[in-house]
């Protein structure tokens, strides 16, 4: 395939699908699927098959549009009617809304048609603040798109940044671009992507490598795996992007293995982008050789640590290695290579298509663009959303999420996962950019974000993390190895017998020489939850005199 | 720091580079890595056997014994923890007999506990094989558990 070809494909898929009086769309993301989703995929095309519409009605397969909670979600798009989005879909609701929505539309030649009532009683409403009060960027096309179907991501523009790039700019001017823009690293670091790349083309190498971290191991935070799952070729034509510009001609998806999905739907797509073309030794006849591989994780949190995923992929335990040198200058195989986490990839071909201004005008100066989070705990919607950086905390959760589903005061915000800390309901007024939550001691980090109400008990929550801290501590430094195990006892004890103003001191020095002494940001970040909680919630922490102890 | 040269590290490791992978494919196969295959990787791939184990036991996602023929995983990520996780936990240990981390002793049902399988939005969450269960109740137990038990097998007790 070259750029002409690719182009025409895009027209052609366009049309095609401009030919149907109604498409509908079946969200086929893992928590739509886990609710009965694949029922409802299945009667709503049994249904448009029986009453042979199959060349007027097309079912499109989409990746996560967002709205978790109130899945399986069913949106239709028929001339005619405004669209429309189902939520709570079961196959019978699925079969009436053939019946009784798609078929009168097309039906209906003039005006609006409008649902009957107990249809539009299942119906989301149009203005629903959760979809409204987004910006989508990296989201765009994801719940539009059949994420299988490399056509339908080129339809939606999918490649054609790359086909650009190859054509007309030189690597440096890529780089150039992406410094520009402002783009720091969505994973957790917020370390500035231009410079890693530059970085990375500086040092002279043989070999360079791109590596995607799909290893969100973060409890809370589903981001990279729906952007895997729901628009995989973003992600691709990001690492073909990074590629060209660092002059690397290979490039790895290390994935979870528990993302069963993801990891099937990236295969699917990685292949077809080889038989277009898009990747192989002559990417789109450009000259530019580029091909990658999924590598499968195998249950380690601190995988997702960059370095420890290197000694990972090069088939070692996952443990870090003390930096520097950092990867982008001796990385796998001793090569320079980019790690980039998977929403940060996806933004990529946005950024190259659109420019570095255009990014900038979105966000904070800071912090500029887009940040995908996935909302989770007690608000009364839960899902997966996208705003600009800068955002306030008490935006997302109050006006996306509808505040607490039980009507209790909200206590806090978990947010940034195992690394990150907890935010109270106070301090909600803070901006989400990486320079507002370090001022709370928090992060935007991978963009899990749990909301807590008054119900839930926060020493508790610290401790959680901390014993998975302890368990996923992978042993190579000792600050972390037994820090993490120091702090999970006290706590106990605490939650047991009280705290002595010893035990807080101890607590504060454990703490201390974690962040300073440990190798990767595991054992920095263990300890934050539970010194969110001291800090902040000083009256939740059971006392006990020193005295009263009891001998050990 | 580095034990090894830069050299020595990018010579001597591009071999073991399929380690991962190979472990995952006798996973696929096996259900575990059982010893004997470990073995003839060993050989294939020309890595010592300790070394082979070194890597196997880092990952919690690989088994080294037989686990049972029907795997649930019980999400205990941060949401799922808060609203139930733990209490399915108890409720299938009770109704297996078997702690986490455990096979029943007919082989039947492989209990495990994981990290978020990033359905937060539908807590809590239990995965049966491939097959994903939102906003599980401990009521609905009995049922997913007779849906899924596996046909009986000849031979097939474990220890």
């Amino acid at each position: 395939m070259n750029p002409r070809d690719l182009e025409q494909t895009r027209e052609t898929q366009q049309e095609r699908q401009a030919g149907f009086a109604c498409r509908i769309f079946c969200c086929a993301g893992t928590a739509c699927l886990s609710a009965e989703g694949q029922s409802v995929w299945d009667a709503l095309h049994s249904a448009v098959a029986t009453h042979a519409l199959t060349d007027r009605v097309e079912v499109v397969r989409t990746g996560c549009m967002g709205l978790c909670s109130r899945g399986p979600l069913v949106r239709v798009a028929c001339a005619h009617a405004a669209p429309c989005l189902y939520g709570a879909v079961s196959p019978m609701l699925a079969r009436l809304i053939v019946t009784e929505h798609v078929m009168p539309a097309l039906a209906a030649t003039e005006g609006t048609f409008e649902p009957p009532d107990f249809l539009a009683a299942h119906a989301l409403p149009a203005d629903l603040a959760f979809f409204a009060a987004q910006k989508r960027v990296v989201l765009s096309r994801i719940d539009r798109a059949d994420p299988e179907s490399i056509d339908d991501a080129i339809a939606h523009g999918a490649y054609r940044a790359l086909a650009q790039s190859l054509a007309s700019a030189e690597p440096a001017a890529l780089i150039r671009q992406v410094r520009d823009s402002g783009l720091r690293g969505r994973g957790g670091g917020g370390y500035p992507t231009g410079t890693k790349w530059g970085n990375a083309a500086r040092f002279e190498a043989s070999r360079r490598f791109i590596i995607c971290n799909g290893d969100e191991g973060d409890p809370g935070a589903y981001v990279d795996r729906s952007i895997l799952e729901g628009d995989p070729h973003a992600v691709l034509e990001g690492m073909l992007l990074a590629g060209y510009a660092v002059g690397a001609g290979r490039g790895y998806l290390y994935i979870r293995a528990e993302y069963e999905l993801a990891v099937q739907r990236v295969n699917r797509a990685i292949a077809q982008a080889r038989e277009r073309g898009l990747l192989g030794d002559n990417v789109l006849e450009s000259g530019f050789a580029f091909d990658c591989s999924i590598i499968a994780g195998a249950g380690a949190f601190v995988c997702g640590e960059e370095t420890a995923l290197i000694a990972s992929i090069e088939g070692e335990r996952g443990t870090p290695r003390p930096r520097p040198p950092y990867p982008s200058e001796h990385g796998l195989w001793g090569c320079p290579t980019v790690i980039n986490n998977v929403e940060t990839l996806a933004n990529i071909p946005r950024i190259i298509e659109q420019g570095a201004d255009w990014f900038r005008s979105i966000g904070t100066p800071d912090s500029p663009g887009t940040k995908v989070f996935s909302l989770a705990g007690r608000t009364r919607l839960a899902g997966l959303l996208e705003v600009p950086l800068g955002t306030t905390l008490a935006d997302v959760v109050e006006t996306l999420g509808g505040g607490a589903r039980s009507g209790r005061p909200i206590l806090a915000v978990q947010i940034g996962g195992l690394s990150g800390g907890l935010v109270p309901a106070a301090r909600m007024q803070a901006p989400l950019s990486y320079e507002g939550m370090s001022e709370l001691g928090a992060i935007v980090g991978s963009g899990g974000m749990v909301v807590l109400d008054d119900t839930d008990d926060l020493l508790d929550l610290a401790r959680f993390f901390l014993r998975y801290a302890v368990e996923e501590s992978c042993g190579r430094c000792a600050a972390c190895r037994i820090g993490t195990h120091q702090l999970l006892n006290l706590t106990r004890g605490i939650q047991r017998r009280g705290a002595t103003p010893g035990d807080l001191a101890l607590i504060a020095r454990i703490a201390e020489t974690m962040e300073a002494a440990s190798l990767c940001g595991l054992g920095k970040a263990a300890p934050r939850s539970l010194m969110s909680v001291i800090r902040n919630w000083d009256s939740l922490i059971p006392r006990r005199d020193a005295e009263t102890e009891e001998a050990p | 720091m580095h034990p090894r040269s830069a050299k020595q590290r990018e010579e001597g490791k591009e071999d073991r580079s399929g380690l991962l992978a190979a472990l995952h494919a006798l996973q696929d196969e096996h259900g575990y890595v059982p010893r004997a295959e470990a073995m003839l990787l060993s050989q294939r791939m020309g890595v010592p056997l300790a070394r082979i184990f070194e890597v196997l036991t880092f990952y919690s996602y690989f088994r080294v014994e037989a686990p049972g023929r029907v795997k649930l995983s019980v999400c205990l990520g941060t949401s799922c923890h808060l609203q139930g996780g733990p209490r399915l936990l108890k409720e299938l240990e009770n109704l297996l007999g078997i702690e986490a981390g455990a096979a029943t002793p007919d082989g039947a049902f492989q209990l495990n506990v994981v990290r978020c399988l990033g359905c937060c939005g539908c807590s809590p969450v239990l995965m049966v094989d491939d097959r994903v269960y939102s906003r599980v109740d401990s009521a609905d137990l009995p049922g997913i558990l007779k849906r899924h038990r596996p046909p009986r097998e000849e031979g097939t007790t474990a220890s």
